[in-house]
């Protein structure tokens, strides 16, 4: 049985929207829809961002001044929420997924056209949801855990658009990874092995299987929960013989993997970058396959580690503590294997490349905190203090945003036929770098030291690191502009940027920029080698 | 494996070929869904199962199922695959009036189904609200129930949709019955995982 790539009952060419209209259309190519993705998670980065910045704002001193305490709760809450389930996921997800997998199988669209349209307009209102329901009756204030029972007690009318903003998340990630799935392992052009496509593909496939495996845990949940809130059943309410571990535990085998959710598609958007750059292949990539495997199948075993001061039992404690240590396995052969790409390349210290290294150095901190957090003694200790933050900003921050954004600078080019300019690009990834090390690297120091995260009053004693921390998250947002400023004039006077600026091998870059409707204009190129740079010049190596 | 990729590649041409090139893989992406599906399902049977395990409930509170109705109920869903299956078995011969009478049998039962489980829950001595093994009960069957009523329905659409003359399904277009068909054996087997959780342990 066949089916057809273009649905019969779809309006006429002229009927449909062009130029810019396009974006705001129910529009069935996965470029524009990528494109969809992109811009509206950065609106959602910005607003998040701005939240971040009320916190800072809060913490340069130790009283609770700024803002009343609810009124802190709700801008941590949707700062989490946004920053993960607005920015992050839909833009490693499905902003790079979408543009980037139809090239990189040499197919002319994703699997599910219409469902991936579905899936992109479910995000917009339910962001809308929930940032409006902090002006409607208070947003949610249970942070982006919403842990039972604190999430039963605080009020229900924000804390209920918060479970149904994030089922439609999630219904909307589900709906994504099915796309992925079955564009990965059905659409590829014939001819084409899974072992020759680019390492993108792999991270997608990886991160698909643990949306669908994951998503629906956390969104069955999330229904009980809602049920404990609007129906007052006792699923996870103690004083009615609820057990809130229960919640614990099924809220950490999605958000568990969600970290690799949002951070395995950035390895592999980094291992499409890195070999550009340098010049170089990509170094392993056998090893970079069944590493991205590993940590699909480990990052499935890990949660509780999350949860070593909620009465875990001591077999589960060394269970899981084991399990993560494992999993810095895989995650450090990735490692190696990027610092061995760059290795005697021919690097040019574009903003793109800048941005991976940075992602690289960030990574390996975060990582290395992360081991340490796996350890039942020194977690134990730091459990829920600013320790637990700065790792985890390490992680999302300094990993997959410092990713998204050196994605920017090496595919804008492709997105708008652009180049961007280098030189503000450098000097947004300085301020970046250092103001986001400056923000968080203090807040090791602060966590160790006993300052609880979540609370909007800490100990003076904490104050000057605070301020610094602030320090750097001004930096953070200023950074904004640079950028913004780059994208703006490179769009209206940019140098145009041919079609392939890096002279790039992968299939995306062997067609015109943007490219047109059905990505080729003859028959899809069949790249056996993704990474075969430096065959000329390999004397360097 | 079919070819995936049209030969002709001007966009006038592509959309008459397009039909003879393009692989079905819409069964495959339902697969993933109701794997999905499955492990919202699995989520719900894992907090059944601890709480089971670690929250004995306090001694004033009642939590009994009667065996009988749900015995009938999985043996009406269990004949509803069979009889679902019998009449895919039609529409491959294109006997569209077998395929529909079969359809319908099995429609009857998933409502049949449908209206023992809200006689069940009447006749049950215990409230949603009443404990925390009488709320995990009723959420679980009422989530499967849920999905036995989306089911039903779409096996109505699916029988007017296998009239003669004017049905969209039929033997060239089987699709849409084909999703419902696995969709529906889907939710019988979630119903016997949940039938020996709930019922029998």
């Amino acid at each position: 049985m066949t089916i057809s790539l273009k649905p019969s009952n779809s309006p006429p060419e002229k009927l449909q929207p062009s130029g810019w209209l396009k974006y705001l259309s129910f529009s069935l190519d996965h470029k524009v829809i990528g494109l969809q993705y992109l811009v509206c998670g950065f609106l959602f980065y910005l607003i998040g961002g701005s939240l971040a910045g009320a916190i800072r704002v809060e913490l340069i001193s130790p009283l609770s001044d700024f803002m009343p305490r609810e009124v802190y709760n709700q801008v941590l809450t949707l700062h989490g929420t946004i920053m993960i389930f607005l920015w992050i996921v839909p833009v490693v997800n499905g902003a790079f997924g979408n543009y980037l997998i139809p090239f990189y199988v040499g197919a002319r669209d994703m699997a599910f056209p219409r469902l991936n349209a579905v899936a992109f307009w479910l995000i917009p209102p339910s962001g809308l949801m929930l940032i409006t329901s902090y002006f409607i009756n208070g947003a949610a204030q249970s942070g982006w855990t919403a842990y039972p029972p604190l999430s039963i007690t605080t009020p229900a009318a924000g804390q209920i658009i918060w479970i149904l903003s994030v089922l439609l998340l999630g219904g909307s990630s589900i709906f994504g990874g099915i796309n992925f799935i079955a564009t990965i392992l059905k659409l590829r052009r014939p001819g084409l092995k899974l072992m020759q496509l680019p390492m993108y593909c792999w991270a997608m496939l990886g991160t698909s299987i643990l949306v669908v495996l994951s998503t629906p845990v956390l969104a069955g949940t999330l229904i009980l929960l809602s049920f404990d809130i609007v129906a007052h059943t006792g699923f996870f309410n103690p004083s009615l013989g609820g057990n809130v571990i229960v919640y614990q535990h099924l809220f950490w085998f999605y958000s568990h993997p969600a970290v690799y959710i949002m951070v395995l598609p950035a390895f592999g958007l980094v291992s499409e970058i890195l070999p550009i750059h340098s010049r170089k292949p990509l170094f392993g990539y056998t090893t970079m396959v069944f590493s991205i495997m590993g940590i699909v199948v480990l990052g499935l075993v890990v949660w509780a580690h999350h949860m070593f001061t909620s009465g875990t039992p001591p077999w589960m404690r060394l269970f899981f503590t084991i399990a993560t240590a494992f999993i810095a396995v895989p995650t450090g052969i990735k490692f190696f294997n990027w610092v061995a790409t760059l290795w005697g390349g021919k690097i040019s210290l574009n903003a793109a490349m800048l941005f991976s290294c940075g992602f690289i150095i960030n990574f390996v901190l975060g990582g290395i905190t992360g081991v340490a957090l796996a350890q039942v003694p020194f977690d134990v200790h730091v459990h829920d203090t600013y320790f637990v933050v700065a790792h985890f900003h390490y992680i999302v921050y300094g990993g997959s945003v410092f990713v998204i954004f050196s994605s920017i600078y090496h595919w804008f080019p492709k997105f708008t036929g652009k180049m961007l300019n280098e030189n503000l690009g450098r000097f947004h990834f300085i301020i970046t770098f250092i103001g986001f090390n400056l923000c968080f690297a203090p807040q090791h120091w602060l966590g160790l030291n006993g300052m609880p995260r979540r609370v909007a009053e800490y100990d003076p004693q904490f104050q000057i690191i605070n301020q610094i921390s602030s320090v750097g998250a001004l930096l953070m947002a200023l950074s904004t502009l640079p950028f913004l400023w780059n994208i703006l004039q490179s769009i209206l006077f940019g140098d145009d940027a041919g079609d392939n600026p890096w002279n790039a091998l992968t299939p995306e870059w062997l067609t015109s920029s943007p490219p047109p409707v059905e990505n080729w204009e003859g028959e899809a190129p069949l790249v056996l080698e993704p990474y075969g740079y430096g065959e000329k010049d390999s004397n360097n190596t | 494996m079919t070819s995936i990729v049209p030969k002709e590649q001007s966009s006038e041409s592509k959309k008459e070929l397009s039909t003879e090139e393009h692989e079905d893989f819409r069964l495959f992406g339902l697969i993933a869904f109701l794997i999905a599906d499955g492990m919202t399902f699995a989520g719900f049977f894992a907090a059944y199962l601890t709480f089971k395990a670690v929250n004995p409930l306090g001694p004033d509170a009642i939590y009994e199922l009667e065996l009988p109705l749900p015995t009938l109920n999985t043996v009406l869903l269990l004949v509803s695959s069979f009889t679902f299956h019998r009449a895919g078995k039609f529409l491959e011969k294109n006997e569209a009036k077998q395929c529909q009478k079969w359809l319908l049998i099995t429609g009857a039962l998933g409502l049949a189904f449908l209206i023992s489980q809200m006689f069940e829950y009447f006749t049950l001595p215990f409230g949603l609200t009443d404990n925390l093994y009488a709320s995990t009960f009723y959420a679980l069957t009422g989530f499967h129930g849920l999905h036995v009523t989306l089911g039903s329905i779409m096996i109505m659409i699916i029988w007017w949709q296998t009239r003669i003359p004017s049905g969209r399904v039929n033997n060239e277009n089987k699709f849409p019955f084909e999703a419902v068909e696995l969709y529906w054996h889907f939710v019988d087997g979630i119903w016997v995982v949940l039938f020996i959780i709930l019922y029998l342990l």
